[in-house]
């Protein structure tokens, strides 16, 4: 095993986009991946998470024009007209460009009074809260943002929910976008956040596309950003998210995500607790099949006393799926009596599956309560067992078993619209892969038969 | 007689939550030896506090008053000093230790005790002799020597514990801070009879408590209402009793 | 702040003068030139009088580290090593490998004697007088490595009665080279990683173990390092290669003197187990962890790593590591043969300036593999310590379990504890459990014993041998007594 020096995968896919930027933060980002280049597995950050999907094509930019009716049917599929989200205000971007005839006012509803909204096209300024000199995906967002949403609700104002789409709409060629949003909470403001990624469909064959968005959630004092996001992009697609939160006294930021799309996806928060008595949770599941690769990344830094952050997580892996979580809690010397706690859990569903765990502690102050867990394992056959004596046939037996250990961690999301939204998700999800769920048990049933 | 325990117009105060909140506000009490006091009172009056402050819990701070016991200022005293001295505080809620044995929890205590008192350490022979007839006459198995201290004990097994360390460790000041609650009649017998085992002219105990049972069985010299941090109200024994059937309105009323 | 903080400044003030085994041995050293070069290689070889075959083996490992860098990854930082001004070899002035214990120079014997380590069997066969109301105790063969090389191996003759041979790695070079060669370099191959390389370039004694097919080793075989030279490394290999269904039990112990500089210590240990064998390799370490600024102490930066080949085969690794300025250490399994069992227990504690990053990897290949993890990490003063460990269940190891538990006690605020797992699972059938807290000793604890009169030394020191029980529990008995003494003492100068 000789050491050599890492170097990252190379940029050949974005290439000619990075040539000839000059707005100085822009040209400081695309510095810093030229120096790094694309995450490869030697990146401790990425060692289980490869962006080999994303070598051998070349992104476009993700074309403006788009069809119409397609994107419309991929609306009105995600968030139905007689649900609780059609009467919510949206924010549409579609290929990472914000669609204002898709979006509020115009499809009706307006924003919520003491909310301001702007596009990041409008004047392009980038969050301090980002650090693209640590994230090379992040960087590459900076080098290539067009548009996003910018959001910000004023001191004490209880904006209620804001639902943010982003659709793919995939032409022939491997195009990417890689939209900037950001959201800021003034003193005791709130706001729900919903935050969905569908594809409408190209109508030819597997899209390749890459959807990169970048996020910074700044809550201020006392405020509560509550953000739930529903990644179902097209198979074929490439999803690398990447959040920013920063949490002020008594703030709270409150997230779950739900994984269902794309062959490779990864969601990354990086949270903040900068005030006492903060809280963040990050909670989240993903369901896969086929070889699609989903990550959920965290590192939460307590950076105040007296903070409390949650984690629970759950993977369900079928098929030739890969899961991983990588969780991160770093506790500052100040932040006496931080409450940490960290659970990530997997069944695995079939001989092929793979799921890759890194739970980690960094403590620094004493006086802390600090504990994260891990479990992986299969369908409890007892579990199993009792529902088919009880005369469940074994298909619907073990669907009930996957649901109930998906829906033990939805149940950690309170808001009414936003566990409507995952559990219609979550059950299109099932059904899709419901085949999948027994055909683990008859590969384990094959020699008895 | 007054030099036994002499309690003088003690206030005491804890950081809650940043804010200092007063909880001992000036309690007079003063035990003789040989003598068990009681002190009942409403939740939230400082019994447990003053018990705290007794056996030495630093998160308490005394603003003013003394504790005088057996002539020493009990205040200036490390906890241990205290222990040593004779001061034993049965805990409301016993603290579990994990991986700490019990039987070597109790022998390090003894022998440290002993070693602070002038007397010769127990070896484990006599050692075991000890806490074997100590158990025996505590009702208590010896299986419960081999567990790791309170670590997964019942309600009742962590106060006969707490007994059975009050019995080894023969203190001549016994606090026994509401160790009643949550027992049964045996269980309650059983801690009664520990205390009434140690009695002599040179044991004095002060037990808080919310009910009337323990102290039939323990028949107490003197009786004390305590409430908003002060001792409003004493008398004999048939004070408990009249607490038992009336409650405390009468006397918080006297209070205030 | 309450107690637990007063006491810890008033034994802060203490200081770091609690290292008991920092004296030095005034001996008549042969040194190899410093630096490493090939030449340094053919030296130590020659010198050894080894055979071709392991002067190309260490030149090839030599060629290897050549192109490697140092680790980086490790929660650890230390000024750059200057591999070129150390001494590779320094021994004894004496024939290496005396025949019987009479030849031992006297002053090495007195050594041992002051550090606890009974050289003489007739005192141990004579029998020391047993206590009332404790076992006897077992006579221990004992291997005393002396900087480079190994000056006195005990109770050779009863063990060779039995069929296991115990002797200096330099020794079975010569006597079973068949033996040697097929197993030496077999679990961690010369290029494995840094430290490995080096090892196997420079490596220059250690201890040896073969025990036969049906043999139970009839007692506890223990090695005990001690450097003692000024700016040598110490670089031992260590081999057991236990047959089917035989079994022994291993202690390693090991010492040096208080320096100002810091002295290399790069170990390999390589443990194979066939079918139905049992190794269970205990470790208490207490090389000179620096004073309370961080000056000198040892860098133990070691490779340990065994193979469960056989069916039903087992290695359980218990490590109690209270010494070394830096720790860099990962004893692991490769859990082959079907049914085959890993363990690792270990109690970390690092203090003052001391920095560990330690844990295990246990790597499941067999069907029904286990293993079990659990590690206590202590954080005391300025120190750091992480535990890093890996569990690997590969595609075949069906019906593979893993159970772990990591706990991290802090003791002050000016220290860390991490924790680094990492878990990778590719079979439905395999079952991985991980569990962690980080905590500190509760105020509660403390006032309960302070309240049943014990002082805060002795409270902590109860509070945190309970804290590493389970871990100490798994150590033989005469090695838990030792270890309990050293957790305190290891404490000292930073607890109340």
């Amino acid at each position: 095993m000789n050491a050599i020096a890492p170097v990252g995968r190379s940029l050949a896919p974005f290439e000619a986009r990075l040539d000839g930027i000059e707005d100085p933060i822009r040209h400081a980002a695309v510095g810093e991946l030229r120096r790094v280049g694309l995450p490869g597995p030697r990146v401790e950050a990425w060692r289980y998470t490869h962006l080999r999907p994303l070598a051998g094509h070349e992104f476009r930019e993700a074309a403006a024009s788009f069809d119409a009716d397609l994107v419309g049917r991929a609306l009105d599929e995600s968030l139905p007209r007689d649900g609780l989200l059609a009467s919510t205000p949206r924010l549409v971007l579609v290929n990472g460009r914000f669609a204002p005839e898709l979006s509020s006012p115009a499809n009706g509803v307006a924003l919520p009074e003491g909310v301001t909204f702007e596009r990041f096209l409008a004047s392009p300024e980038f969050d301090a809260l980002a650090t693209p000199e640590r994230e090379p995906l992040v960087a590459l967002n900076t080098a290539l943002a067009v548009d996003g949403v910018c959001l910000s609700v004023a001191e004490g104002v209880a904006a209620g929910r804001i639902v943010l789409v982003s659709v793919a709409f995939a032409g022939d060629e491997a195009a990417s976008f890689h939209p900037r949003h950001s959201v800021s909470l003034g003193a005791g403001a709130s706001l729900e956040l919903i935050e969905l990624a569908v594809s409408s469909g190209s109508g030819a064959g597997a899209a390749t596309y890459f959807h990169n968005p970048v996020l910074t959630c700044d809550v201020g004092e006392g405020a509560k950003l509550t953000h739930v996001k529903v990644q179902k992009e097209a198979a074929g697609a490439t999803h690398l998210a990447t959040v920013y939160a920063n949490i002020a006294t008594r703030g709270a930021y409150d997230s779950f995500t739900l994984g269902l799309g794309a062959d490779l996806a990864r969601h990354e928060v990086h949270a903040r607790l900068s005030g006492a008595k903060a809280a963040v949770h990050v909670n989240g599941a993903q369901l896969l099949g086929e070889k699609q690769v989903g990550d959920i990344t965290s590192v939460i830094t307590h950076a105040a006393p007296d903070c409390i952050s949650r984690q629970t997580i759950r993977n369900v892996l079928t098929d030739h799926a890969r899961g991983v979580f990588q969780g991160k809690v770093h506790v500052h010397q100040i932040a006496q009596k931080t409450d940490g706690y960290q659970m990530n859990q997997a069944l695995l569903l079939s001989p092929h599956a793979e799921i890759d765990a890194k739970p980690e502690l960094e403590i620094y102050a004493d006086d802390v309560k600090c504990s994260h867990g891990a479990t992986v394992g299969a369908l409890d056959d007892e579990q199993l067992f009792y529902l088919r004596s009880r005369g469940v046939p074994e298909a619907q037996a073990r669907r009930i078993l996957v649901e109930a250990f998906l829906l033990e961690v939805l149940d950690l999301h309170e808001d009414e619209a936003g566990r409507a939204l995952l559990d219609t998700a979550l059950g299109a999800a099932l059904s899709l892969r419901i085949g999948r769920l027994q055909g683990a048990g008859q590969d384990a049933g094959e020699a008895s038969e | 007689m007054s030099d036994f325990l002499n309690i003088s117009g003690l206030h005491a105060r804890i950081d809650a939550d940043g804010a200092p909140k007063e909880i001992l506000r000036g309690v007079d009490l003063i035990i003789a030896p040989g003598e068990v006091h009681a002190i009942m009172g409403p939740n939230g009056s400082g019994k447990s506090t003053l018990s705290y402050v007794l056996a030495g819990r630093e998160d308490y701070e005394v603003t003013s008053g003394s504790v005088s016991f057996k002539g020493q200022d009990l205040l200036a005293m490390e906890p241990e000093e205290r222990a040593a001295a004779g001061v034993f505080l049965a805990f409301q809620a016993p603290i579990e230790l994990p991986g700490v044995n019990n039987a070597n929890f109790l022998r390090t205590a003894v022998n440290a005790v002993r070693r602070a008192r002038g007397d010769a350490e127990l070896d484990a022979v006599a050692f075991l002799k000890t806490v074997r007839a100590a158990t025996k006459k505590l009702s208590m198995s010896d299986e419960m020597l081999k567990r790791n201290v309170n670590v997964g004990f019942s309600g009742g097994e962590k106060k006969r514990n707490e007994v059975l360390q009050m019995t080894m460790l023969q203190p001549s000041l016994a606090i026994l801070d509401e160790t009643d609650s949550g027992l049964d009649v045996d269980a309650l017998r059983i801690v009664a009879d520990g205390v009434n085992a140690l009695r002599s002219p040179t044991f004095s105990a002060l037990v808080i408590t919310h009910h009337q049972r323990l102290l039939d069985y323990l028949n107490p010299d003197r009786v004390h209402v305590m409430a908003r941090g002060r001792i409003v109200h004493s008398g004999g024994a048939e004070l408990a009793k009249e607490i038992d059937v009336q409650g405390y309105a009468s006397f918080l009323a006297e209070a205030a | 702040m309450p107690a637990v903080t007063e006491t810890r400044e008033q034994v802060e003030k203490l200081g770091q003068s609690s290292y008991k085994w920092g004296f030095e041995t005034d001996i008549e050293m042969d040194f190899a030139p410093k630096g490493l070069n090939e030449d340094t290689i053919r030296l130590i070889s020659s010198r050894k009088e080894e055979p071709q075959w392991l002067l190309d083996w260490r030149l090839a490992a030599f060629a290897a580290w050549q192109t490697m860098e140092e680790p980086t990854w490790a929660k650890v930082s230390h000024p750059p090593i200057d591999y070129q001004d150390a001494y590779y070899y320094a021994a004894p002035k004496k024939k290496a490998g005396p025949k019987s214990l009479d030849e031992v120079d006297p002053e090495l014997l007195r050594t041992y004697e002051k550090l606890g380590i009974p050289l003489h069997e007739q005192a141990l066969l004579a029998g020391v007088e047993v206590p009332e109301g404790e076992e006897a105790r077992m006579p221990i063969a004992v291997d005393a490595v002396f900087d480079s090389v190994s000056v006195a191996t005990t109770f050779r003759k009863t063990l060779a009665e039995a069929g296991v041979i115990f002797c200096p790695i330099s020794e079975a070079v010569r006597d079973y080279p068949d033996l040697v060669r097929q197993y030496l370099g077999s679990v961690v191959p010369v290029g494995d990683n840094f430290f490995a390389a080096l090892n196997s370039a420079v490596f220059t004694d250690g201890s040896f173990v073969y025990v036969p097919k049906g043999v139970r080793c009839p007692m506890e075989l223990s090695t005990y390092f001690r450097i003692n030279a000024r700016n040598t490394g110490q670089f031992e290999r260590t081999l057991i290669i236990v047959e089917d269904k035989a079994s022994v039990s291993y202690l390693e112990g090991c010492t040096a003197p208080m320096r100002d500089e810091n002295q290399l210590h790069a170990a390999v240990v390589e443990l194979v187990a066939m079918e139905d064998a049992s190794i269970k390799y205990s470790t208490v370490q207490n090389w000179y962890p620096g004073d309370e600024n961080g000056l000198g102490g040892i860098y133990n930066f070691v490779t340990k790593r065994g193979a469960c080949r056989g069916a039903r085969s087992k290695i359980s690794w218990t490590q109690v590591e209270t010494g070394s300025a830096i720790t860099w250490k990962y004893p692991s399994c490769i859990l082959q043969g079907e049914g085959a069992v890993g363990e690792f227990y270990s109690v970390a504690v690092t203090n003052n300036r001391q920095q560990a990053d330690t844990g295990t990897k246990m790597i499941h290949i067999g069907r029904n593999t286990r293993s079990t993890i659990i590690a206590k990490t202590i954080s005391a003063g300025h120190s750091d310590s992480t535990y890093r460990g890996l569990v690997r269940i590969l595609p075949k190891a069906s019906g593979a379990r893993n159970f772990t538990q990591c706990d991290s006690l802090l003791i002050g605020d000016q220290c860390g504890a991490h924790t680094v797992p990492y878990i990778e699972n590719r079979n439905m059938a395999a079952r991985v459990e991980h569990e962690a807290t980080t905590s500190k000793i509760s105020e509660d604890q403390m006032f309960y014993c302070r309240q049943r009169g014990l002082s805060e030394e002795d409270a902590v020191g109860l509070i945190v041998n309970g804290f590493c029980k389970d871990v100490l529990k798994e150590l033989p008995m005469e090695f838990a007594v030792e270890a309990q003494k050293l957790l305190q003492i290891s404490l000292e100068g930073s607890v109340g």
